[in-house]
């Protein structure tokens, strides 16, 4: 076989479609022998949160924001049909019907197949999101790394 | 054909059998068969572009009672 590809996402959205569209494709690729990496940035980072409430010095504002934002990836909204939350798990339940993995197993299918998982920092700083918040495969970089990555990747999105 | 593996992907989604087919074949031998069966539609077109691009050659495609059967031949 060739030079290993890579492929790299962009994952900025913070919804539960959106983001299950971008870990799709990075298991498929990692299938594909591609060096896979997404990098999370903004409400995208939400799907690396764990579910449990951590304890992180905060100011009113970043506590106001760890609140609001969904705590992990089963948690997140849809970007469409969302209906205050109803839609979510109506579409788990057709998603189980129909074998589909919800989004926190394709997560850990991800780590499971070397999916290199990034956060970007500067926005963790802006949502007020620690370190400790986050899934332990994390790794933390910011746009150069991600440009590294990018200018020699075979695909290239933005989620 | 010799076949060395099985691998029953039947009722799984995308991207669920070629994940798990990249898997099985990693641990075979240059020249191995793998048997793959497959229920999810899009497996058809998926395994025939999966299989030219990774370099293992797909030997034969079977589908009977919606049950889409691979061969493929392990690679270099």
């Amino acid at each position: 076989m060739s030079e290993q590809k890579k492929t790299n996402i962009i994952l900025f959205s913070g919804d539960y479609d959106k983001a299950m569209a971008a870990y799709i494709i990075a298991n498929g690729a990692a299938a594909y022998d591609h060096e896979v990496t997404i990098f999370h940035t903004f409400w995208g980072l939400n799907a690396l949160r764990k579910d449990e409430p951590i304890q992180v010095k905060k100011n009113l504002l970043e506590k106001a924001f760890g609140k609001i934002m969904p705590r992990g990836p089963e948690k997140m909204g849809l970007s469409n049909m969302n209906f205050m939350g109803i839609g979510p798990k109506l579409i788990k339940k057709v998603m189980k019907k129909h074998n589909a993995m919800p989004l926190s197993d394709l997560i850990e299918m991800a780590e499971e197949q070397e999916i290199n998982l990034i956060a970007c920092t500067m926005t963790m700083d802006l949502l007020g999101l620690d370190k400790i918040e986050l899934r332990e495969s994390t790794e933390y970089a910011g746009v150069a790394a991600y440009l590294a990555e990018a200018e020699d990747g075979a695909v290239n999105m933005f989620i | 054909m010799n076949v060395h593996k099985v691998l029953d992907a039947k009722g799984l989604a995308c991207p669920m059998p070629i994940v798990k087919t990249r898997k099985e074949i990693k641990s075979m031998n240059t020249g191995e068969i793998l048997e793959v069966q497959a229920t999810d539609k899009g497996s058809l077109k998926d395994f025939q572009a999966w299989a030219k691009s990774s370099g293992h050659e797909l030997l034969d495609i079977n589908e009977t009672n919606d049950v889409l059967t691979f061969h493929i031949k392990k690679g270099e």
